[in-house]
């Protein structure tokens, strides 16, 4: 443990996309997530890199999408309604399939909502967020220590595909702080021809762009994208399952949900009732395969979302609706407890016998 | 002890947050799992300041302490708010500077510290947490001087790093305190 | 035998889709002139911003990026930062993408003194969608959204946009030209050559005001159109520096 140290979650990113070879960072102040740009706007300059706090989350993202042009590994991060204004730009990275990575800390909404956490940006996220046929690769870290892994693997995922990934975080944890270790493998950074990074007079000019006016052209880029996508699905989704071999009942969490959700799994075991967990590492690429084996044995489903009821539609799609999937939730800030969610569990396991 | 869920609460300004991060990295320095966990947000401008933390033999879960096994209430506002939260066997430290009632549970243990008035005594009128923090290391048996040093270390920044000693002192003086 | 004219090099040998008679061809190639110029090309990435001028990216020789409607500024500002020894960034935007829904990167990016070019095409409507109400458009102005003429109880006035950025204390060179004759199209060109060199100098934010027609949705011929510049665009956007803070300094 010696290696460790105690940081926030937020911090835990900003230093991790440093260590990745981050160098540009544009930001909008939004709570829950300020101790990013706080931290870059520390270390940046320190560094030869560059912070930069931009007018608004419209600019942020343009100044991204700027940089990124440019084949550098650049990032912003924001909180659910600064998110909401940088959907244009999410989709025009997806259009001109650049790499960037995006960090949403969320807080509770609709509207300014509040400023405490929430995971009802999942829609948002896994389904795009912005205008158009797109995906973002959504990682949803449930430590601090996996802030950190998960903004290095967001960055070498989004290089790797030329899209976007996104840390789908809230503001739980963004605020935490736990042990982390920052001991990282960087992988090389892939070539990127396709950069605006001046012709030198050696070639082609570049483009970058997202205009199609030929619907055949603009049709065919769409088909490309989801034969990436489809390959994407097929390869990229990450999961921790927990005690689910032999479950009656599956509970599927992600984030702060699966660490309380843990808790109740823990204390339901110890009273006897056969319960698991499926926590989505990757809420897009959604990870089917375990939930399609689990509903093979299990006799019910839990969703534990702080949110109306989103992932569970994802959930019913993996099992292919052949279980009952029943949700378990609190919204607008609050967290469900552990009492709450073994509740749900005791009640589901009443069901099953 | 497997886990141990401790909640500290006050005044903004009062050190909370900086008790539970001390209390954090000397778990961590004892080589446990750790989480902390403030509350966030315009409620702790002049307000209500609180912390989680959680020591744990084994990955902690949830972070978010709503059941203490230790309630630290450096204010009135805090203990009125928490007392009923502690967990039965569970033990409450109260700054009895601030806070004039007496705990209304007779199933918890209390301890009551003057901890800003002894703190203002001993000159050191912002340590009233640190006071305290000695208190609890030595009721919970972990006052252990080389771990306590490191994981001050820690959180008190390098330009204040002459501050390293007043504050073991002042731990001492709580850790004393009968 | 001697060469008297010759296409830039950093213009695409490419027909231009412009309407006849409409001066973004003149100003893309007094932009080209200059890269030419100054030697640049290989280093230089243009911003092709929404509007008449989306397809820039396919007439320009340098790397171009097309950029979300009036987002350009925040766009060059990501590519300037990125590599600001090497890359030289100009923007392209028309009145209704720098001055309506891009004003707020306009006038961040010139507060910032960010050190990128802006060329601006003032033509006082909206061309690409069809002859709408612009930012610019004049007291009075026929459009497509102000049939009745632009009123300025209803929807307000003009935006100047090198009187009310020359306000700002980082903007480093604000000048207002126009193309509509040999002599304007002199004048442009040097402007336009002072605001890349600016960049080449490290000196900052450099925008180009250019007066353009659109006879198109004017709904005038082409020689109209540019008389109509004289008679009724520079009387109220007056031609000339608005600021030029080098210079003033160097007057000091």
């Amino acid at each position: 443990m010696a290696d460790k140290v105690l940081m926030k979650g937020n911090e835990a990113i900003a230093e991790a996309a440093i260590i990745a070879g981050c160098r540009h960072y544009f930001g909008y102040p939004i709570t829950p997530q300020t101790e990013v740009a706080a931290y870059m706007a520390k270390k940046m300059p320190k560094i030869g890199g560059c912070f930069l706090q931009a007018e608004s989350e419209i600019a942020a993202i343009n100044m991204v999408y700027g940089v990124s042009s440019t084949g550098k590994r650049v990032m912003t991060s924001s909180s659910s309604p600064g998110i909401s204004l940088k959907s244009e730009g999410l989709s025009y990275l997806a259009g001109a399939d650049l790499p960037a990575l995006i960090v949403n800390v969320q807080r509770g909404g609709p509207g300014l909502g509040g400023i405490q956490p929430s995971q009802s940006d999942y829609f948002q996220a896994t389904r795009g967020g912005g205008h158009g046929d797109y995906h973002m690769i959504v990682l949803a870290p449930a430590s601090v220590q996996e802030m950190a892994e998960l903004t290095v693997k967001g960055f070498e995922l989004a290089d790797t595909y030329r899209m976007t990934s996104m840390i789908l975080a809230d503001g739980t944890m963004g605020q935490m702080m736990e042990p982390v270790s920052l001991d990282f493998d960087i992988k090389p950074v892939p070539e990127k021809p396709w950069a605006t990074t001046g012709t030198k007079m050696e070639r082609e000019h570049n483009i970058v762009n997202s205009l199609y006016l030929s619907p055949e052209k603009l049709e065919e880029t769409n088909f490309e994208r989801y034969e990436k996508y489809k390959y994407i699905e097929e390869n990229e989704a990450m999961y921790e399952e927990y005690m689910v071999e032999d479950a009656d009942i599956v509970v599927a969490a992600f984030g702060i949900a699966a660490r309380v959700s843990k808790n109740a799994v823990n204390e339901a075991r110890a009273r006897g009732i056969k319960v698991g967990l499926i926590r989505p590492i990757t809420l897009w690429p959604f990870p089917v395969a375990p939930f399609k084996k689990a509903a093979e044995h299990a006799k019910k489903f839990i969703s534990v979302e702080l949110s109306m009821g989103q992932m569970i539609e994802d959930v019913k799609l993996a099992t292919d609706c052949k279980v009952p999937v029943t949700l378990c939730n609190r919204v607008g800030g609050m967290i469900p407890s552990p009492e709450q969610v073994l509740e749900a569990i005791v009640e589901a396991d009443g069901g099953v016998k | 002890m497997s886990t141990k869920q401790f909640l500290f609460s006050g005044f903004g300004g009062q050190g909370i947050l900086f008790s539970g991060k001390l209390l954090a990295y000397k778990g961590l320095i004892d080589e446990k799992q750790v989480s902390w966990l403030p509350s966030y947000g315009p409620e702790m401008r002049g307000g209500t300041a609180s912390c989680s933390v959680i020591i744990s033999d084994d990955p902690v879960g949830s972070p978010i302490v709503s059941k203490p096994d230790v309630l630290v209430a450096m204010n009135l506002p805090s203990l009125d708010k928490y007392e009923d939260a502690v967990v039965p066997g569970g033990i409450i430290f109260a700054d009895s500077t601030l806070i004039e009632r007496k705990v209304k549970r007779d199933d918890v243990t209390v301890y009551y510290v003057p901890a800003t008035k002894l703190a203002n005594d001993n000159g050191t009128p912002t340590l009233a947490n640190i006071i305290l923090m000695g208190k609890i290391l030595n009721v919970l048996g972990n006052f252990d001087e080389t771990s306590v040093r490191a994981a001050l270390g820690k959180v008190i920044s390098a330009r204040h790093a002459d501050m390293l000693e007043v504050n073991l002192k002042a731990m001492q003086l709580g850790a004393d305190y009968e | 035998m001697a060469v008297v004219f010759d296409k830039p090099h950093s213009l695409i040998d490419v027909p231009l889709h412009y309407c006849p008679g409409c001066t973004h061809g003149i100003v893309h190639r007094l932009v080209a002139e200059v890269i030419d110029e100054l030697g640049i090309e290989g280093r230089t990435i243009g911003i092709a911003p929404v509007g008449c001028s989306v397809m820039a990216y396919d007439y320009f020789n340098c790397d171009m990026i097309e950029a979300a409607h009036g987002r350009a500024p925040a766009v060059a500002t990501g590519v300037k930062r990125a590599d600001p020894e090497n890359n030289v960034v100009f923007t392209y935007q028309g009145d209704g993408d720098l001055a309506s829904i891009g004003m707020a990167e306009t006038v961040h990016a010139a507060a910032r003194n960010e050190n990128i070019t802006v060329i601006f095409i003032n033509n006082a409507i909206y061309g690409m969608t069809g002859g709408q109400m612009a930012p610019t458009s004049l007291p009075g102005q026929v459009t497509q959204t102000s049939p009745y003429g632009r009123d300025t109880k209803h929807c307000g006035y003009p935006i100047k946009v090198c009187e009310m950025l020359s306000e700002l204390e980082g903007a480093e060179y604000l000048e207002r030209v126009t193309v509509n004759s040999v002599k304007n199209i002199r004048t442009a060109k040097k402007a336009i050559k002072k605001a890349f060199q600016n960049q080449l100098d490290g000196k900052g934010f450099s925008l180009v005001e250019v007066i353009s027609s659109c006879p198109t949705n004017w709904g005038m011929t082409p020689q109209a159109a540019l008389k109509w510049i004289d008679e009724k665009m520079i009387p109220y956007y007056p031609l000339g520096c608005y600021k030029d803070r080098s210079a003033e300094k160097e007057a000091e």
